[in-house]
């Protein structure tokens, strides 16, 4: 991620369930590390980190079976069909191939569901991301920058969803430089520099969705 | 049982992409055929000296394409990250390994009897004792894709992978290589009797390779 | 202390030197002066073996978390790098052996072949440690590698001598060495392996230590840069 050098050294963080939290600060200054983190893709150097109530260090795979992370890239292959991306993501995780279906309705990509994923555009390339971490249905949503490259008719689907997270009992961690567009999402404002997190984190009650403090192996 | 139904899930997974991209049908079972022919200008075109060696250079020529086909397996999953997205699925990784490995097995299934008939054709070798052929070749080539599977994911992700790979697979596999050619040999020459040493030693490499490929594959997808 | 394990390994190497040289007999049925090659030939294939089982060793201790440190992970590769310079010694010794006393530098033996394959699953595992990513990826991925490595080198042995029984092209290999062995040789045999033995300790060390410098001074850049990055941005942004 970001060679050698740890993203975060002595972040602090606690996200409340249902709540919608953005992540600002500078290029480089680990909210992607952060987000990769809770996702269960990192593992720990040191600290400890509580997604949803499981210990990253010690299940990392209960943890990745209850987030969904949308990234700069799509995890998908270029040779198979949209359709066929989000069905595997639909049945590796457990789910059934229908909610696939539902998946590419709610992101406005059903159209071109039988279009090879080499062939998508950026902003094509984002919803189908969206809808891949939609299917999982997961308990917390990551999102790393995911205005990028959505055109009005994206940023609205985007909208829609991060809107009615709460109602889906879904918490979600955003970062974005789109910090306007962001913040009307958010319902708290964290800001990270230099791997550190920087805001007054609410007292954390029993049942916080989030709780770390930690520092990635790099 | 849901660790088989994964595997299967994940098999399918690469099939389908290969069916799509074609890259194993036109580009490394093309690749085995070249290889089949440059072997017969080394040797001058020489038929009996060709017929004799026609299981070594056969199994040269696969070994050769297993390089590629494992090289191809890992590619896909570094295009769009989609190893991340392995990871993500929270699928197990002895059954992610499985699954590729497959998928591999078949692949290369597919170039031992397309190869397999060209150099029949190509070497005048007569096809005698199919039974030990065939289980020779199904132990050899379970072997072959199980080892070359854990060794594309232990180059996954590193520069120079490409040349890396080739130097980690080809002395592993050298008992591939010896046992596979010397039970051809044997069926061949009508002596099938002697295969059978051949063919539990590449059995007993298979599933060497499968239950270390089942247990080491895991930690390796990950970073550490 | 190291001073000392040097000039211990060089005086044994010395001893060893003088009696391989001119203290035990030519031998006719070996090339007369050839069989001093011998001296060298059996202590580095015994190096190559116990380099290769000390990198399995380490490695194991590497994957197993409750003894992970990256001290083994550094001894696995410093233990592999000798390994493979012996091994490949091995060779090159057995091969000017083989000339005079077999006629031919090479014969597919069974030994013989194994090491090579032996040769090139090391230098495998070393390209693998050199493809620069960070440390624990790194011993992740050559510890697996090394314990892959080893396991393959009995089956590798057990197909090669099969080859070469079903094959009745090999040829015997030459065992009246052990027939009638001269009192000196035995001592110069017994010398050269713990002098080879002292040798592969104190290069392993070196390479060891060279390593462990060449991590710290990476994990000291990384301490200067992180500081500098939290100096350099934390003027923005006042902690709360």
């Amino acid at each position: 991620m970001l060679g050698r050098f740890p993203a975060l050294a002595g972040a602090d963080l606690e996200v409340e369930s249902g709540e919608v939290v953005l992540l600002s600060g500078p290029n480089g200054a680990g909210k992607t590390t952060l987000l990769r983190l809770c996702a269960g893709l990192l593992a720990l150097r040191a600290g400890e980190a509580e997604v949803l109530g499981v210990n990253l260090a010690v299940e990392p795979r209960r943890v990745r079976r209850a987030v969904a992370l949308v990234g700069h890239e799509t995890f998908c292959y270029d040779d198979l069909t949209v359709a066929e991306n989000v069905r595997f993501v639909a049945r590796s995780t457990g789910h059934r191939a229908a909610d696939a279906d539902d998946a590419l309705e709610r992101v406005g990509l059903q159209r071109v569901a039988n279009i090879a994923h080499g062939r998508l555009s950026q902003g094509q390339r984002r919803r189908l991301s969206l809808a891949n971490a939609l299917v999982r249905n997961p308990r917390l949503l990551l999102l790393d920058e995911p205005h990028a490259g959505l055109d009005e008719h994206g940023r609205a689907v985007l909208e829609e969803i991060v809107r009615s997270a709460p109602a889906e009992d879904r918490t979600v961690m955003l970062a974005s430089h789109e910090l306007e567009l962001a913040r009307r999402l958010a319902t708290r404002e964290v800001r990270i520099v230099a791997g550190q997190v920087h805001a007054v984190p609410p007292p954390a009650p029993a049942g916080a969705a989030v709780v770390a403090g930690f520092e990635p192996r790099a | 049982m849901s660790f088989l139904r994964d595997a299967l899930l994940v098999a399918g997974k690469d099939l389908r992409i290969e069916r799509r991209s074609r890259v194993a049908l036109q580009q490394i079972i093309p690749f085995g055929g070249v290889v089949v022919m440059l072997f017969a200008f080394a040797l001058d075109s020489d038929r009996t000296l060709l017929h004799q060696a026609a299981p070594g250079l056969f199994w040269a020529a696969v070994l050769l394409a297993v390089l590629l086909a494992v090289g191809r397996s890992f590619a896909i999953e570094e295009a769009n990250r989609a190893r991340d997205g392995l990871r993500l699925s929270g699928l197990d990784g002895g059954s992610i390994f499985l699954g590729k490995a497959a998928a591999v097995a078949v692949e290369l299934f597919l170039l031992e009897v397309i190869v397999g008939a060209a150099v029949v054709v190509l070497y005048d070798v007569s096809v005698r004792g199919a039974v030990v052929l065939l289980c020779a070749a199904v132990a050899a080539t379970v072997g072959l894709a199980a080892t070359g599977t854990v060794y594309g994911v232990l180059a996954g992700g590193l520069r120079a992978r490409e040349t890396l790979l080739p130097l980690l697979v080809l002395p592993a596999v050298t008992p591939v290589m010896l046992g596979a050619t010397r039970s051809f040999q044997a069926a061949l020459d009508g002596t099938p009797g002697d295969a059978w040493p051949w063919v539990q030693l590449l059995t007993a490499f298979a599933v060497l390779a499968v239950a270390a490929g089942t247990v080491a594959f895991g930690p390796l997808l990950e970073e550490a | 202390m190291k001073r000392l394990f040097l000039a211990t390994t060089v005086v044994s190497l010395g001893v060893t030197a003088v009696f391989a040289l001119w203290v035990t007999p030519p031998r006719a049925d070996q090339g007369f002066d050839a069989v001093r090659l011998l001296y060298l030939h059996a202590p580095t294939a015994w190096i190559a073996y116990l380099a290769f089982g000390v990198t399995a060793l380490a490695s194991l201790l590497w994957l197993f978390p409750r003894t992970r440190s990256a001290t083994w992970d550094l001894l696995a590769g410093a233990s592999a790098e000798v390994g493979v310079v012996f091994t490949g010694l091995t060779l090159v010794l057995g091969s000017l052996w083989g000339r005079p006393t077999w006629g031919t530098w090479w014969e597919w033996d069974a030994r013989l072949t194994t090491t090579a394959i032996l040769f090139f699953l090391y230098l495998g595992y070393l390209a693998l440690r050199r493809t620069g990513t960070t440390a624990d990826e790194r011993g992740k991925r050559s510890a697996i590698a090394a314990l892959i490595a080893f396991a393959d080198v009995p089956v590798s042995y057990l197909s090669v001598t099969w080859w070469q029984t079903l094959h009745q092209q090999g040829t015997v290999f030459n065992e009246r060495l052990s027939v009638k062995i001269d009192g000196s040789m035995a001592f110069t045999l017994v010398a050269a392996v713990v002098s080879f033995t002292l040798l592969y300790g104190y290069l392993v060390l070196e390479r060891f230590e060279l390593a462990q410098l060449e991590e710290g001074r990476e994990a000291r850049e990384l301490e200067r840069a992180i500081a500098e990055r939290v100096r350099a941005e934390h003027v923005e942004v006042a902690p709360v």
